[in-house]
This record gives structure tokens, C-alpha cells and sequence, in this order.
């Protein structure tokens, strides 16, 4: 017997909840598109957080709603099933330009109606020069704009292009006070703003718009309650008229006032976390800590026989398939990087509560089984361990990982705790945390963490160590001394830090040129009104209204820089077995190899503009050779193919490699990471926070490495970088052990934005109960060792082939991508084949 | 500390081994076996001297010389491991009881550093070697695969006699003892022959359980690899069912029966 406690039966609703949901290719949909532009066309003179409370509300009294078959929890931001609302006032140039292709692109394509086009192509008009993209371009530094634009150092596109989201709201005030309680509060903090007080008009502006955004929505859940009882006459069915009805009721009282039950409650948390959603084109909207926030409701309808475990389990399904109605489209790039249609809402069970006392209850149990019951993407659901977690709690989450989705995520609080805390949080705050989007913790309801601020492909400084700072012809970093000329490891080592430096200086400046246009354009009454202390300060989550503000760019390629400089270290250095020459001629050439992918399609078109430029025609017959020649290394001779694999060979076979357990290894894999993390801690941002460095890709990894070319650990050009803080795809030798030694030997509580650790498994390892209980005693063992963060897919190489080849078989299989899971066959080739060539622990 | 510099020959570590004892364990695979069974999925193992084995076409030697004390930093590398997990240090082979010093002194310094340890066996070998290592041993993880000595010479190129009057013995000395039968179909697949195996087995002193192992082809290329024949070639891997069946006739001996290790 597995004994896995809390199995509960999922009820019929659910699975039919499901293939609605998926049963078409979700669609773009105008309404808020256009309901922005109206407002924003009506409001040209009013302060800009007047003019956001204002469309907010334009919008909810306007925009369209519906109510979905057999749904108990009612809301959705579309009509259609996981359809996606636009967002001009951020960006809305790529999709106009991607309108024709977005439906048919590999990765998360949507479905767009011709009229929906000519709709938007028109109110798309008013917004040219008036989005936060554009002032944010305004306000960035050339030279920091160049090296995200056009050489892909680093990319805050996500920021760039769309809201910020990544926010924990105050959850547990709105369920028990309500929007009417918000409105309270506003209006008492307006009575304290003293006539003398140099930002009056802000502070009084802000808090009016807070009370104009709170009516919004609570006339919008009026109007699904008048929808509600509208249906209800119409059904013949009686069992659904009457869950009709008490749907209306509840949405007459929630969220305006205080839930009083635990379906209110429910429902009320449903307005929140979709509202969030339409004020703002922000993702990893994250509910936190729910089974804390929910449990006083659940226990009080339990203890007083109002509700059966059962009927609380459906409910908390219902929210699940809702979590997954919600939708997004990002540009073509973006959804390389994002893949999977994510939203990263997450949702973390477990852990310690304020007073350090473990907090798993009831719900942190059936909030697993939910994840069971409804095996989609969302939530990302995310589990905190500690030595006090419960082994049963810990043997639930196993049971869930054991069925493939990747889901839940694992957490340490003995490394977070203290790694927030080092940043200035509180003791108490600290041991409240909850994860943000992927990875990345904060404490919840006082927080703007701007975490995912960037990506920072560190391997793109490596390479222009080897060219003296030139990228694509441009002197665009430190003229550092020729590798020729280097007569140490060391002077290499410091050029590589050197170019990182620069490259991070560029990226505080492209990220804060951002952050303040979303203060100046993108101000978010509702969402400020539920992060403390906003109110109390009388201004936005955007200007700096949060207690605890950070920015948090993500960097990657610690693998492959760590490979690739203990191979120079040791092959040009130390054995003197090759000349810096020699190494760099290889590495240039893609080690006598044809390049892949879509770096070799990238490349093939270079070639063909180069030879067009200088007036060669160039045709089919020309281009499809040009393509023959670069995936077979067509130019080199056999001589020279032979030279440049034989060094490849001596940097595979001759030299360690992170990831295995090798202690000099590892520790030199800390000082890499920290040539990061620890560079860019020192910089500010302008909401009076400090920058924190993540280390963790999402899925960037797979898309910027088709950005880079070979690197000195051997890796060919274009292929994937190695994923989050993992040994590079296929190099750890020795198992899952060996991997969680390696890793835990970086300084993981620095890079206090999150840390990320994908493994694979084979099913066969979960097996049984003591399948299960070893799996747990090994996610214990690398947190005892300071692990951070730790993910599973737990899915057979045969199924994901299968799935590639049949993707109709495999509508709904959830595989971990990152820091989320995501619809496998919704993933790019390329993603796909990285998922499924990343090192399967099997045995 | 001599033994620590005892020399001995393996051809394998593995870490993070969970079907191999409990908990999460490292295995030390030993070189070279007294027996020659027929379904073995170790055939690298079989003969003590160090040999070629083509992978995918490229050749790999098999077998390397080590010093026990060699051994210790790469088995203590997943301590924390056996820790949470109650696991520990396995030796395995080939036949462990092969080399006895080397066996001995690995069992003794790897108890030295307080972890759990335990062998895989056929405890075909004179009992003194047994007893010489039975002070370091925490568990015994022995085979039975035949109760009739004829069939079980006829496929494993040894009777089953010493084998079978070392398990009373080991049972007898007080250290854990469970038996394991790899499940051969046309060798042992029978509920009669399985019946008969673990009716024995509760007959030791203080044994608990029976693991029945299901033959699996996982060792078929290595065959091909060593330029060897492969005499199972046509035989399927038992069902699940057969498995759940023959679990079922083995429980009437009482005993905790295990599919798998």
C-alpha cells in the first residue's frame, strides 16, 4: 500500500470542464483592445492614474461576459475558452505585424478573426509613440538599446513589450474585507493626506482612482450576477438552475463584501486573479499561499457540517481548470521564450508560517490533488519543504510528480528564508514567502519584485572576449586584449568579467528606463490596492508604493561558461595541448561541424543578403546551396574538419565537466555564477530597491542559443545553452546524486531572485511506496545540502516521442519546460527535442 | 590500517541505486563470478580479467584495479543520501565472494564510516569466506534460483548444495538475510519451482522476505559486445500477471514476497 492520503474522487464536472476548455485553438479577441482606446481617447487631460482607473472601469462595465457550461466559479476575460485580450497601452506593434502569421507559428499559436484585425489595425492607430515600450525606448541609453536590440545581449523584452504581473496580491484582506473595505481604507487615507502635503494631488489622485477601480469591480461582479439569475430562468435542468442561482448569489456579495463560506471565498479569489489579469498584460500573477489564505473558510464550513471534503475538492478543481481559461499571446520571440502558453500563476502549499511553525493543512493536501484531478500547465503549483514538512505532505507531492506534468515545484525554506532575508526582509515577512511566476520568491501582499527583469545569456560575454568586445562587425564592449596575447588563464578570466560588467551596467540601465515608464504610463490602481502600502503612501506599486522593491534579471549559461573555462584553463594553459589559436580557429569554424537549426536557416539568409548586397543574384538553386554547404561545414576541407573535431574531442573527453560531483569543479562553477550574481546586486533601481540576481533561464535557453555560436566548452553553435543551474544536456555521468552535489555547491542563496534545477526521471523511479519515499529522501537530501529549487519531468523519451509524431493523441501532455510546465505539442521542434535530449535519470 | 590498501578488481560504480537494498545506495561491482548463468545481464562481469566490451561499436575496457581506500571518497560522496533515505553501500558483482580479502576489507572500512552495507550474492563459496566477511555485513541479499541441484547445475554451471547449506548458516549467524530469485521463463517460472524456492526460505532463521526478480534482455547487447553468444535469445520477459501469480503461490510459505528489488 502507497498510502498517499487524501485521494479523493474527481467528480464528472471536471473532465468535462476540460475538453470544453481545449476543445478549440484559442482566440485573440478585441473587446479590450478597443475598450481601452475608447477610454483613453475620452481622457487625453486627466492625470495618468485617473485616466487607468478609468479605463479599468470603462472596461468591466463594458466588455463581454459569459458564463461556461456546468462552471460553479464564474469569470472570464474572453468569450472564447482560453482566449486572450490585447493590451495596446504596452505594445502593440509585433502583433500587427505578426496578425497574418500568429496563427500559424510553432510555438503558442492563436487564432485571429479578420474582422477582430481590421478592429484593432484601426484602434491601433491612436496608440503609435503613446505605449510604455516607446517611452521606455525614449528613456534607455543608446548603447545599452543597441545591445539588447540588435545584439541580444541580454533581453528585458518581456518588460519591454508587456506588463509587469509578476506580483503576489493581498489575497487573504480582499476575502475578508472585501472591495468595500478597500474603499474604506482609501477614503480614510484621504482624510490624512494634510492640504500642506507636496504630493496631495498625487496621493489623492492615486487613492481616487483605487475607489474608482474597486466600484468597477464590484459592478462587474454584479453584472455576472444578473447574468447568472438571467440563465437560471432559462434552464430547464434543475440541478443546474439551482447552481445557477447560488452562483448569483455569491457574485452579489463577492468580492464587495467579505466572504462568508468557503464557495465565496472561492469565488472571490476568482474575481481577484482574473481582474489582475485584464487591468494588466502582466503574467505570473500568483496566488501565493492559498491553502493559508482559504483554510480559515474551509474549516469554519467543515467544523459546522456546511461542506464535505468532496464538494470543497471540486471547488478547488473548478478554480484550477478556471487558472487555465486565462491566456496570453507574446510576440513570436517572447512565445520561443515562454513557450507553452504559460501564464505562471503560481500557487505554493506547505512551509513554515510567520512564527516559523510548519502551516500544511487540509488544503495544502487537496490543493495537490487538484493538480491530479486537473493535469494542466496551471497553477503552477510549488510546494515549500523544510525539516518540519510532513513526510506524508511531501509523499502527496511525489505522487503527483510521479504523473508527468513536472508539477509540483519543490522549495527550500531553509535556503530562502535567510536569502530574503540578506536582501532586508523581515524575519516574519521572510517566513511568509511565496513564489513568483517560476521561480522567484518574495513575501507576498508587499512586494514589487520585478522579478524575470531579463534574460542575461552569459555566454554571449565568452564570446566577445574572443573578439576584443566586436559583435557583427560593432566595437560594442571593452576592447579587452587579444586571447592571442593572453599569457595566463587569468587574464582571460578577468576579460570575461570585464565584458560581463559592461554588459550588466547596460542591462540596470535598459531595465530602469523601462521601470520608470510604467510608472509614468502603466500605473495599476487595482492591483496597488491590495500590496501594502500603497495606500499608506498615497501612490502605485509602479512609483515605488511597495515595501520591498527589487529588480531581478535572470542570467544563465553557467555550465557551459564553467566547461568551457576549465577547458581553456586546462587544455591551452596548464597542458599547453593547443594554442589560443588553435582553440579559437576550432570554435570558429563550429568545431569542423554543420550548424542546425534555426541558426543555420539565420545564417544561410546572412550569406544570401551579403552576396545580393554585393550584386550577385541570388536564387532558389543559390540559396538552397548556400544551405547545403553551412549544415555540412561545406567550405572546410576534410583536413581541416579533422583538426577542428579533434579539438572538440580533447575538450569532450580530456576535460571535467560541472556536474559531477567533482569538488574543484563545482567550486569553480560558484565563482562563475557569482561573477553574476554578485555583479549585479550592486545596482539600484528606481523605486529605491536594490537588483537581485536570478539564475534561471524559463525556456530562453533554447531560443537565444539559436542566437549563439560556439563556445568553448564544445558546445556547437546554435544549439541550446544548458538549462538553469544544471550541468549542460547529457554531461552529468553520475547520476541524479552526483547532480545535486554539484549544484548545491553553488552559493545558490545569493542569486536570491530563484534558482532553477530541471531533472528528468524515468517513471519506473517512482514506483511503489518506496519508489516514493526514496524520491522524497533525494529532494530532501540536496535541500539539506543547500539546494534551493528542484523540478521533475517524470515521463518516458518513447511517450515524447510519440507525442512529436502524433500530436493529436497528446492534446493535453504537460511537460516541465522551466520554471513552469507547459502543453508539450504546444512547444517549438527545437523545445521539444531539448526536453526530450535533456539527461534521463533512469536506472 | 593494511586493509585500507587491499587491492581488488571492479568494473562499475553506480550511484543512486534504489532496487538494490533500501534506501538510496552506491553499488560496487566486483570482477569476476564462479558461476556462468545463463540469463546473467552482466556477462562483463563473469571473468576476472580485464576485457573489451564495444558499445555502440566503440570499444570500452571493462575492469579496473583499485585500492579499497580508493573507493571511500566516491561511496561517502552520497552519505547525505543514505542519510534521508536509510540507504547505504551495496557490493555486487560478478560474484563478490570472488575476491574474499577485498570484499572483507571494502565491508570493514565502508562500516568504519558508519554506513549501512550490504551484498549481493550467490553465497557459492566456502562458508569461511562467508564468515569472513559477515562482521562488517548489515544485510544479505542472496539468490536461490533452484531448489533441484540438476536443473540448477544445468544452467548456472554449479549445483545448488553449498549454496543452500550456506543459507542456513547465514541465517544462523544473525545477520539480515532476504533471498532473491531471478524469474527465468523455462527455467524456474513455475509456480511449483518458485512454491518450492521460497517454502525453503522460510525455513532460515529470521528471513522475512522473498524478492523475485523478472528476468529482463537489458544485458542482451553486451553479449554481442564481448563477441559472446546470448543462449536466452528467443525467451520473453515474464508478464505482469505471471509475476502477480507466482507472488501469490510464493506468499502461502508466509513469507513478505517483493516483485522486484
Amino acid at each position: 500500500m502507497e498510502n498517499v492520503k487524501f485521494v479523493i474522487e474527481k467528480s464528472s464536472r471536471i473532465q468535462k470542464l476540460i475538453d470544453d476548455l481545449y476543445e478549440n485553438m484559442p482566440e485573440i479577441e478585441s473587446a479590450r483592445g478597443l475598450l481601452v482606446t475608447e477610454s483613453y481617447k475620452q481622457t487625453e487631460n486627466l492625470p495618468i492614474i485617473k485616466r487607468r482607473s478609468a479605463c479599468f472601469s470603462h472596461i468591466l462595465k463594458n466588455i463581454p461576459i459569459v458564463i461556461r457550461d456546468r462552471e460553479l466559479i464564474v469569470g472570464s476575460a474572453t468569450v472564447h475558452p482560453r482566449g486572450c485580450q490585447v493590451f495596446p497601452e504596452y505594445s502593440f506593434e509585433w502583433l500587427e505585424a505578426e496578425f497574418d502569421t500568429v496563427e500559424t507559428r510553432a510555438a503558442d499559436p492563436f487564432y485571429i478573426s479578420e474582422q477582430t484585425k481590421k478592429e484593432l489595425r484601426e484602434a491601433y492607430k491612436y496608440w503609435k509613440g503613446k505605449t510604455t515600450s516607446d517611452l521606455a525606448k525614449s528613456y534607455m541609453d543608446e548603447r545599452a538599446y543597441e545591445a539588447f536590440v540588435t545584439h541580444g545581449m541580454f533581453t528585458p523584452g518581456n518588460y519591454f513589450y508587456n506588463g509587469i504581473g509578476h506580483v503576489n496580491v493581498n489575497y487573504e484582506k480582499i476575502l475578508k474585507i472585501g472591495y468595500r473595505g478597500i474603499i474604506e481604507e482609501a477614503k480614510k487615507a484621504k482624510d490624512k493626506v494634510e492640504v500642506y502635503c507636496p504630493e496631495y494631488m498625487q496621493r489623492i489622485n492615486f487613492l481616487d482612482a483605487v475607489i474608482e477601480s474597486a466600484e468597477a469591480v464590484i459592478l462587474y461582479a454584479k453584472r455576472y450576477s444578473e447574468l447568472a439569475y438571467e440563465l437560471a430562468e432559462k434552464e430547464r435542468d434543475y440541478t443546474r438552475r439551482q447552481e445557477l442561482l447560488e452562483i448569483a448569489k455569491n457574485c452579489e456579495r463577492v468580492p464587495e463584501f467579505g466572504a462568508t463560506n468557503f464557495y465565496e471565498a472561492c469565488q472571490s479569489f476568482w474575481f481577484i486573479q482574473l481582474l489582475l489579469q485584464v487591468e494588466s498584460s502582466g503574467h505570473s500573477i500568483s496566488p501565493g499561499r492559498f491553502d493559508q489564505y482559504m483554510y480559515p473558510f474551509y474549516k469554519k464550513d467543515l467544523d459546522e457540517g456546511k461542506i464535505t471534503v468532496e464538494k470543497a475538492q471540486e471547488l478547488i478543481d473548478c478554480i484550477w481548470v478556471k487558472l487555465n481559461d486565462i491566456n496570453k499571446v507574446r510576440d513570436a520571440v517572447s512565445a520561443d521564450g515562454f513557450a507553452g502558453y504559460g501564464m505562471f500563476q503560481n500557487l505554493i502549499v506547505g512551509g513554515q508560517d510567520v512564527r516559523g511553525i510548519d502551516a500544511t493543512n487540509d488544503l495544502s493536501f487537496m490543493c495537490l490533488e487538484a493538480s491530479m484531478h486537473v493535469p494542466l500547465p496551471q497553477p503552477s503549483i510549488s510546494i515549500r519543504v523544510w525539516n518540519g514538512s510532513p513526510q506524508d505532505l511531501l509523499i502527496k507531492a511525489a505522487a503527483l510528480t510521479r504523473l508527468g506534468t513536472g508539477l509540483p515545484a519543490y522549495y527550500n525554506d531553509e535556503v530562502i528564508i535567510p536569502s530574503i532575508m540578506s536582501r532586508g526582509v523581515t524575519l516574519e515577512d521572510a517566513r511568509d514567502y511565496c513564489i513568483i511566476g517560476c521561480v522567484e520568491p518574495q513575501k507576498g501582499g508587499k512586494t514589487d519584485g520585478w522579478h524575470d527583469a531579463a534574460f542575461f545569456n552569459m555566454c554571449r560575454p565568452m564570446e566577445l572576449v574572443f573578439t576584443q568586445g566586436v559583435d557583427k562587425g560593432k566595437q560594442i564592449g571593452p576592447r579587452t586584449k587579444s586571447v592571442y596575447e593572453m599569457t595566463s588563464f587569468e587574464e582571460f578570466y578577468d576579460a570575461y568579467k570585464e565584458q560581463q560588467a559592461y554588459f550588466i551596467k547596460l542591462l540596470v540601465n535598459a531595465n530602469n528606463a523601462i521601470d520608470v515608464a510604467h510608472a509614468k504610463r502603466c500605473p495599476l490602481p487595482f492591483q496597488s490596492s491590495m500590496v501594502s502600502d500603497c495606500i499608506g503612501r498615497g501612490k502605485s506599486l509602479q512609483e515605488g508604493g511597495a515595501i520591498y522593491n527589487f529588480t531581478g534579471p535572470q542570467g544563465f549559461g553557467i555550465a557551459n561558461n564553467t566547461d568551457g573555462l576549465v577547458a581553456i584553463r586546462k587544455l591551452v594553459f596548464d597542458d599547453k595541448k593547443l594554442t589560443m589559436r588553435e582553440f579559437k580557429e576550432a570554435m570558429d569554424n563550429n568545431f569542423g561541424y554543420g550548424y542546425t537549426g534555426a541558426g543555420a536557416i539565420n545564417l544561410t539568409k546572412d550569406i544570401a543578403n551579403e552576396l545580393a548586397k554585393k550584386g550577385i543574384p541570388v536564387n532558389e538553386e543559390i540559396v538552397s546551396a548556400i544551405y547545403r554547404s553551412v549544415t555540412t561545414a561545406g567550405t572546410l576541407t576534410d583536413g581541416e574538419k579533422r583538426k577542428y573535431r579533434e579539438v572538440k574531442r580533447l575538450i569532450d573527453e580530456d576535460c571535467p565537466k560541472y556536474g559531477n560531483d567533482i569538488f574543484e569543479i563545482d567550486m569553480f562553477a560558484r565563482d562563475v555564477a557569482n561573477t553574476y550574481t554578485k555583479e549585479v546586486e550592486k545596482y539600484r533601481n528606481p523605486r529605491g530597491g536594490v537588483f537581485q540576481a536570478g539564475l534561471y533561464p524559463v525556456s530562453a535557453n533554447v531560443p537565444l542559443g539559436t542566437q549563439t555560436g560556439a563556445t568553448p566548452d564544445g558546445r556547437l553553435a546554435f544549439t541550446p545553452i544548458a538549462d538553469g543551474i544544471g550541468p549542460a544536456s547529457g554531461r552529468d555521468k553520475k547520476g541524479p546524486t552526483a547532480t545535486a552535489n554539484s549544484v548545491a555547491k553553488l552559493e545558490q542563496d545569493v542569486a536570491s531572485n530563484g534558482t532553477l534545477l530541471n531533472q528528468k526521471f524515468h517513471p519506473s523511479a517512482l514506483q511503489g511506496a518506496q519508489g516514493l519515499a526514496k524520491f522524497v529522501a533525494l529532494i530532501r537530501s540536496y535541500f539539506d545540502q543547500k539546494g534551493m529549487h528542484v523540478q521533475f519531468n517524470v515521463v518516458t523519451r518513447e511517450t515524447l516521442l510519440d507525442a512529436q509524431q502524433n500530436p493529436e493523441n497528446y492534446k493535453t501532455l504537460v511537460v516541465r519546460v522551466a520554471g513552469y510546465s507547459a502543453l508539450f505539442t504546444s512547444l517549438s521542434k527545437s523545445l521539444q527535442d531539448d526536453i526530450i535530449a535533456r539527461t534521463e535519470q533512469g536506472f | 590500517m593494511d586493509y585500507l590498501n587491499t587491492k581488488g578488481r571492479i568494473f562499475n560504480i553506480q550511484r543512486f541505486s534504489i532496487h538494490d537494498g533500501p534506501g538510496i545506495r552506491t553499488i560496487v561491482f566486483l570482477k569476476g563470478c564462479f558461476m556462468r548463468c545463463a540469463w546473467c545481464c552482466n556477462p562483463e562481469s563473469q571473468r576476472y580479467d580485464i576485457e573489451t566490451l564495444y558499445e555502440n561499436g566503440s570499444p570500452k575496457t571493462v575492469g579496473k584495479d583499485v585500492l579499497v581506500k580508493d573507493l571511500i571518497p566516491e561511496v561517502l560522496a552520497d552519505v547525505p543520501f543514505y542519510r534521508r533515505s536509510g540507504g547505504g553501500v551495496t557490493l555486487s558483482g560478478g560474484e563478490v565472494l570472488a575476491q574474499p580479502e577485498f570484499a572483507r576489507d571494502l565491508l570493514r572500512a565502508f562500516k568504519n564510516e558508519g554506513l549501512h552495507t550490504a551484498i549481493e550474492t550467490t553465497a557459492n563459496a566456502p562458508f569461511e569466506v562467508i564468515e569472513s566477511v559477515l562482521p562488517y555485513l548489515d544485510l544479505c541479499l542472496m539468490d536461490i534460483k533452484h531448489m533441484d541441484s540438476k536443473k540448477h547445475k544445468e544452467y548456472t554451471t554449479s549445483g545448488n548444495e553449498r549454496i543452500l547449506e550456506n543459507a542456513k548458516k547465514i541465517a544462523e549467524s544473525g545477520v539480515e538475510l532476504i533471498i532473491r530469485t531471478p524469474v527465468i521463463p523455462t527455467f524456474n517460472d513455475t509456480a511449483e519451482e518458485i512454491k518450492a524456492i521460497s517454502k525453503f526460505a522460510s525455513t532460515l532463521k529470521g528471513v522475512k522476505e522473498h524478492h523475485l526478480l523478472p528476468y529482463h534482455r537489458l544485458g542482451q547487447d553486451k553479449y554481442t559486445g564481448l563477441h559472446r553468444n546470448y543462449a536466452l535469445k528467443d525467451i520473453e520477459p515474464p508478464t505482469k500477471e505471471k509475476m502477480e501469480y507466482l507472488k501469490s503461490v510464493a506468499e502461502e510459505s508466509g513469507l513478505k514476497i517483493q516483485i522486484g528489488g
